[in-house]
């Protein structure tokens, strides 16, 4: 950000001091991240011999080569392509059955309309882990374990994301509507032309939230998968390390936990800017 | 083109009733207005029309056809609104052809229709813009092509001006006005102000409390208003009103006597009623005088900007043209 010469501020030590505490900060949190990837650019026997390295090694292309090819039980290309079909699943599922239960919570009075706005809103309190033993006995009873549509389907209702998409729907003006039911809009014609685009600033938000929540999720399907190619790759990282007396290929997990971590921050990256140009256009 | 027929027309909600009966025949191609204070039903009427709201009884027709159970799209109608309810996220040209394209009009005659009204209310450089990149009166207009380009039998106005700054309020009355006589369409316009219902009118309907206190052309309203409530409404300052008692009129008790402030005069001493000024406004062309009568009642005097205006406190005569005072019952309807 460009500061103009105009701007009434004057940068005593406090301007000083509070960058330096932020950096600081920065620094701090970064650093075990530096750590991993200089890790996973160096060889086993460098990381094994103190003190450790901390710049990285010539092993990068090697090490990762290794990982995305061959990885310690699978591949760690297939974990990542077993995580992103996980997470853009539960992200665009979440996105669809929200945005669908919204529209017909705000915009249509049927019987048990409250009651089913809060059972909704009930399933709020009732997080995955709570639920997870009658889950895993629904999706073993479908016989939908190992499989994409069994770590996605039990994660993709969302009482958040319902929530939000109704608080929006309710700021949108009642003429609006009205004004479509005249030029012959029957409703869900009304909800794909006008609510949808409408909406894409928040949908944009709800994805980078809901891809990194689909992302991260851990638990689950350590539970469903027993298949290696089934492996995503957070539970994946966790599978890598050795029992027993094995030795660990520390470089190789290392790198697979950085490549863990770049798409959800290119998601973060690309949906900033979507986002922010929504916020700049959109206008009730 | 089409008439619209209003027959005993009532609406309740849940249990409270907010139109008792209305009925109204608007002939093809008038231009109705329907004027009334907030609350009194005139948006709801609208909005019946429109089939926005369902009618609780009575029946709505549209050029002989009965529509109280017709979709909006059916009914041949397009509806301006209050706050233009402008699609957003489309600019001007989608807005106006929203409708078109899901009739599923072919696109040459879409494209035709949308640029013959965007001539007609000078929006062709605009065709590309998004509502929120344009001014206020501009957005009417597109609110106002979206209507035009349906070439619908009735044109209803849900209070269109009400969002604008005064000048555009009076520049846009007169552009609908002119658009609605070269259209030659029927047009139900609903507003809170009088001097819109005025001068937009063939015939205004006065609502007041859920029911049609008066219809009829304008000047007619204004010249012989049904009740003291019309009296009041119409005309800006609005009707005098002096207990019959007052001036000795011999009639029966609780009969008002209602006279124009620009019928009475101000003469310096009178038998008939007198009062003191309490204060007078002088607007340049005419100068309304305030006077406090004998029980405290207050009047209204309206005189020529040039006439002597008498000093605050002083004793002031009444007089009128006994032609022009109007007497109203207890109830508040004409005698």
């Amino acid at each position: 950000m460009s500061r103009r010469d105009g701007m009434v501020e004057r940068r005593g030590w406090g301007y000083w001091l509070s960058h330096a505490g932020l950096i600081l900060g920065v620094a701090f949190v970064f650093f075990p991240i530096w750590l991993a990837f200089v890790a996973s650019t160096v060889s086993q026997t460098e990381i094994v011999r103190p003190p450790m390295p901390l710049w990285p090694g010539d092993h990068l292309l090697e090490n990762y080569g290794k990982a995305l090819a061959s990885g310690v039980n699978a591949p760690v290309a297939l974990m990542l392509m077993n995580s992103a079909i996980m997470a853009i699943g539960i992200a665009l599922g979440k996105i669809a059955i929200s945005l669908l239960s919204a529209f017909a919570i705000v915009y249509f009075r049927f019987p048990g309309r409250k009651l089913f706005f809060w059972l909704i809103f009930l399933t709020l309190m009732l997080p995955v882990e709570v639920r997870i033993v009658p889950t895993y006995e629904v999706i073993a009873g479908f016989g939908m374990l190992n499989s994409y549509s069994g770590l996605i389907l039990p994660l993709i209702a969302s009482a958040t994301a319902t929530f939000l998409f109704r608080q929006f729907f309710m700021t949108v003006p009642d003429e609006l509507a009205e004004a479509a039911r005249v030029d012959g809009a029957r409703p869900m014609r009304f909800f794909l032309d006008i609510l949808m685009p409408m909406s894409r600033t928040n949908i944009a938000a709800l994805f980078v939230i809901l891809f990194i929540y689909g992302w991260n999720q851990y638990l689950w399907p350590l539970l469903i998968t027993t298949d290696p190619a089934m492996n995503t790759i957070v539970m994946g990282i966790k599978q890598m390390f050795p029992s027993g007396d094995d030795i660990a290929d520390w470089p190789v997990i290392m790198a697979t936990s950085i490549l863990a971590m770049v798409p959800p921050v290119l998601v973060v990256i690309g949906m900033q800017r979507l986002f922010i140009r929504g916020l700049v256009e959109s206008e009730k | 083109m089409a008439t619209v027929t209003l027959e005993n027309i009532c609406k309740s909600f849940g249990k409270t009733d907010v139109i008792h009966g209305v009925d109204i025949d608007i002939a093809d191609g008038e231009f109705i207005v329907i004027v009334g204070p907030s609350g009194c039903g005139k948006s709801t009427l609208l909005r019946m029309i429109a089939g926005l709201e369902t009618v609780t009884s009575g029946e709505v027709r549209i050029g002989g056809r009965r529509v109280n159970d017709v979709e909006p799209m059916d009914r041949d109608i397009a509806m301006v609104f209050q706050n233009y309810a402008l699609y957003p996220h489309m600019n001007v040209f989608d807005n106006m052809a929203y409708g078109l394209k899901i009739a599923g009009k072919p696109r040459a005659e879409i494209a035709e229709r949308v640029a013959g009204a965007a001539r007609l209310l000078q929006l062709e450089p605009y065709l590309d813009r998004k509502p929120r990149e344009l001014s206020g009166g501009q957005r009417q207009r597109v609110a106002m092509g979206r209507a035009i380009v349906r070439k619908p039998a009735v044109f209803l106005f849900d209070e269109p001006l009400s969002n604008l700054d005064a000048k555009l309020r009076v520049q846009m009355r007169l552009e609908i006005r002119q658009l609605q006589r070269d259209l030659g369409v029927t047009a139900v316009y609903v507003t809170h102000d009088q001097v819109e219902a005025m001068t937009l009118a063939d015939r205004m309907v006065v609502m007041h409390a859920g029911r049609a206190d008066q219809i009829g052309p304008p000047l007619e309203v204004y010249e012989n208003p049904a009740t003291t409530f019309v009296a009041g409404f119409i005309g800006s300052p609005p009707m005098n009103f002096v207990p019959v008692g007052l001036v000795g009129l011999g009639a029966p008790e609780g009969t008002v006597l209602g006279i124009r402030p620009e019928h009475v005069e101000l003469v310096s001493g009178s038998d008939r009623l007198h009062g003191t000024v309490v204060y007078a406004e002088a607007l340049g062309a005419e100068t309304l005088v305030h006077v406090r009568l004998a029980d405290g009642t207050l009047a209204t005097v309206r005189q020529d900007g040039t006439a002597p205006t008498p000093p605050e406190g002083s004793d002031v005569g009444l007089i009128w043209a006994e032609a022009h005072q109007k007497l109203f019952g207890a109830d508040g309807t004409r005698l």
